[in-house]
């Protein structure tokens, strides 16, 4: 499937539609938010996008543990790097967000603070790995550590921020703005801006794969 | 089938103009400080256009790596 290329056209018509709609559609008129609530097709779908790949990289750690394939480790690793990186766009654009309408860029919110860790351990994924020297080691040790980072994914950015006050959405108390998202915004995020950015991702890690074994082979070959 | 991509670009490009119809009408009962002016005037439309130029841009940078890596696989299948 991945070869194919009509997933790559979906991506473009998807983010296409949300970067047209996602400005000329109408949304909730909310105080506070104003039309930054807009963001919700782009910084709260970057979250989504790191989900999906965290699960993906996961799905393939453990592949990759119960085979021995080679291949699915290298699928683990850029899958979690692809994660990595939505997950870095989402806490600078949701700082950024967050400055003009909290009034900071940075609140010590339970959910920043969350996410914050979590990309932390998963940082700490690529410096284990590379801090190993043998092949073998490295994708074992590494794939053990990827379904830690996982597991931590869970208390850190879904539980606890849901335990306590948070200025984010789903916190005990206060921010309700996107407890049911409006009809007029569902109709962008969950069909095009979730998917569309989704698929840009894999796209992208779907190249960085394809060169990684392509640079593998010219190793053996050499 | 990147030609078929491209094509398609050009399509979408091609269709913001008819957009600009349909964006009239929400602008009524608003107490709420939202970027009216800016789309009574029409401006919203300068955003867009400059968003979708970067989301091409990054778009054809994407497909071309992605046939250079394809001709690359080529390569070293034949070898």
């Amino acid at each position: 499937m991945l070869r194919k290329n009509w997933w790559k056209i979906l991506s473009v018509v998807l983010l296409s539609y949300t970067f047209v709609w996602g400005f000329l559609g109408d949304v909730p008129h909310k105080p506070i938010l104003n039309e930054t609530i807009r963001n919700l097709y782009f910084h709260v779908a970057m979250w989504f996008c790191m989900m999906i790949f965290f699960i993906i990289s996961v799905i393939y750690s453990v592949k990759y543990l119960r085979t021995g394939n080679h291949l699915n480790d290298i699928y683990a690793l850029e899958y979690g790097k692809a994660g990595i990186l939505f997950g870095l766009l989402g806490l600078v654009t949701g700082s950024i967000w967050a400055r003009y309408t909290w009034g900071a860029f940075w609140n010590n919110d339970p959910k920043q603070l969350g996410a914050a860790i979590a990309l932390l351990i998963y940082f700490a994924y690529l410096v284990l790995r590379n801090s190993i020297t043998d092949l073998d080691k490295q994708a074992r040790i590494g794939a053990v550590y990827n379904i830690f980072a996982f597991a931590m994914l869970f208390p850190t950015i879904w539980i606890i921020p849901r335990m306590v006050e948070s200025l984010h959405p789903g916190g005990m108390g206060g921010n309700n703005t996107f407890n049911n998202i409006d009809a007029r915004m569902r109709i962008v995020f969950w069909p095009a801006a979730v998917p569309g950015w989704a698929l840009l991702g894999v796209w992208i890690t779907n190249l960085r794969i394809r060169l990684k074994i392509l640079q593998e082979k010219k190793l053996n070959n050499a | 089938m990147h030609k078929k991509i491209y094509q398609l670009l050009l399509a979408i490009i091609g269709s913001i103009g008819t957009l600009t119809t349909w964006a009239q009408d929400s602008t009524s009962n608003s107490k709420v400080a939202m970027a009216d002016a800016m789309r009574s005037n029409g401006k919203i439309y300068v955003v867009i256009a400059v968003l979708l130029i970067i989301l091409f841009g990054l778009f054809l940078y994407v497909i071309r790596l992605d046939k250079k890596i394809s001709r690359l696989e080529k390569e070293n299948k034949d070898s």
